[in-house]
């Protein structure tokens, strides 16, 4: 169960604040140029959104809660399951983003998916 | 500068596990406690090696990022997993089973396959008709 709620963290908290982090960037629009006082500005600017303090506060719980998983479990198992992020960040971006997904984008999603559950069976 | 982008965060990760595996028992209530693990963890030499080869990933792909297209660059990182996989085996003598050797070969063929894909799916009307006109 404590498994469960660690993968769980990881995926959707970490998926979830890199989609909040998507939506505050596509609200504070593209950068210029890399000149540093072009991206000084773009950062502020991207400070002043709700939705990119949501996204740094899911994405460090997800970490915190790798770093749980990788105390008690193999190496091995838990980084092929953090793939499952690419199922999970493609479902919230067609719902969340209203992304649209080429059919390639899905037989990626679905492989990984497959691999994801080869792993779990390999190691039960 | 692509190799040290694909081997710089399997190598973090497995130092974090390293590191993860000596820090303990992790308690995390009450507070006190928590203070004393996140001591506990961050007095680990391991978790900073894995930390300072992540920030050392972010790096090396960033540069790379800036010669080289995203398209190029983000299936080639799919190799991850499978690094991950044999950094875990070598340093630390993780058992890795033949079916989670296939797992993390299609977990990898999966990435590059999504790596692959178009970046923008949500393109302007107008601006996807000029993109086609070109193609």
């Amino acid at each position: 169960m404590k498994d469960f709620i660690l993968f769980t963290l990881i995926v959707v908290a970490g998926t979830g604040g890199e989609l909040c982090v998507s939506r505050a960037m596509k609200s504070v629009g593209e950068a210029k140029g890399f000149h540093p006082v072009e991206l000084a500005r773009l950062i502020l600017r991207a400070l002043r959104e709700p939705w990119m303090w949501l996204g740094v506060a899911m994405m460090a719980s997800g970490f915190f809660a790798l770093l749980g998983a990788l105390a008690a479990l193999p190496v091995s198992f838990v980084v092929p399951m953090t793939a499952l992020s690419y199922v999970v960040g493609v479902f919230g971006g067609v719902t969340f983003l209203k992304e649209k997904v080429t059919r390639q984008r899905w037989i990626g999603v679905a492989l990984v998916a497959l691999g994801v559950s080869l792993v779990l069976l390999g190691r039960r | 500068m692509l190799l040290v982008t694909i081997v710089a965060m399997p190598f973090g990760n497995v130092m974090l596990g390293m590191g993860m595996k000596h820090a303990g028992t992790l308690s995390i209530w009450p507070l006190n406690m928590l203070w004393l693990t996140a001591l506990h963890i961050f007095s680990t030499p391991a978790i900073w090696i894995g930390v300072a080869a992540l920030i050392g990933w972010f790096i090396s792909y960033a540069l790379v990022l800036s010669w080289a297209d995203y398209s190029f660059v983000q299936p080639a990182t799919s190799l991850g997993y499978g690094v991950t996989a044999l950094l875990s085996w070598l340093i630390l003598r993780e058992y890795v089973s033949p079916i989670e050797w296939t797992g993390i070969a299609i977990i990898c063929l999966g990435v590059f396959v999504v790596g692959r894909t178009n970046l923008k799916t949500t393109a302007h009307p107008a601006a996807a008709t000029e993109i086609a006109e070109q193609a």
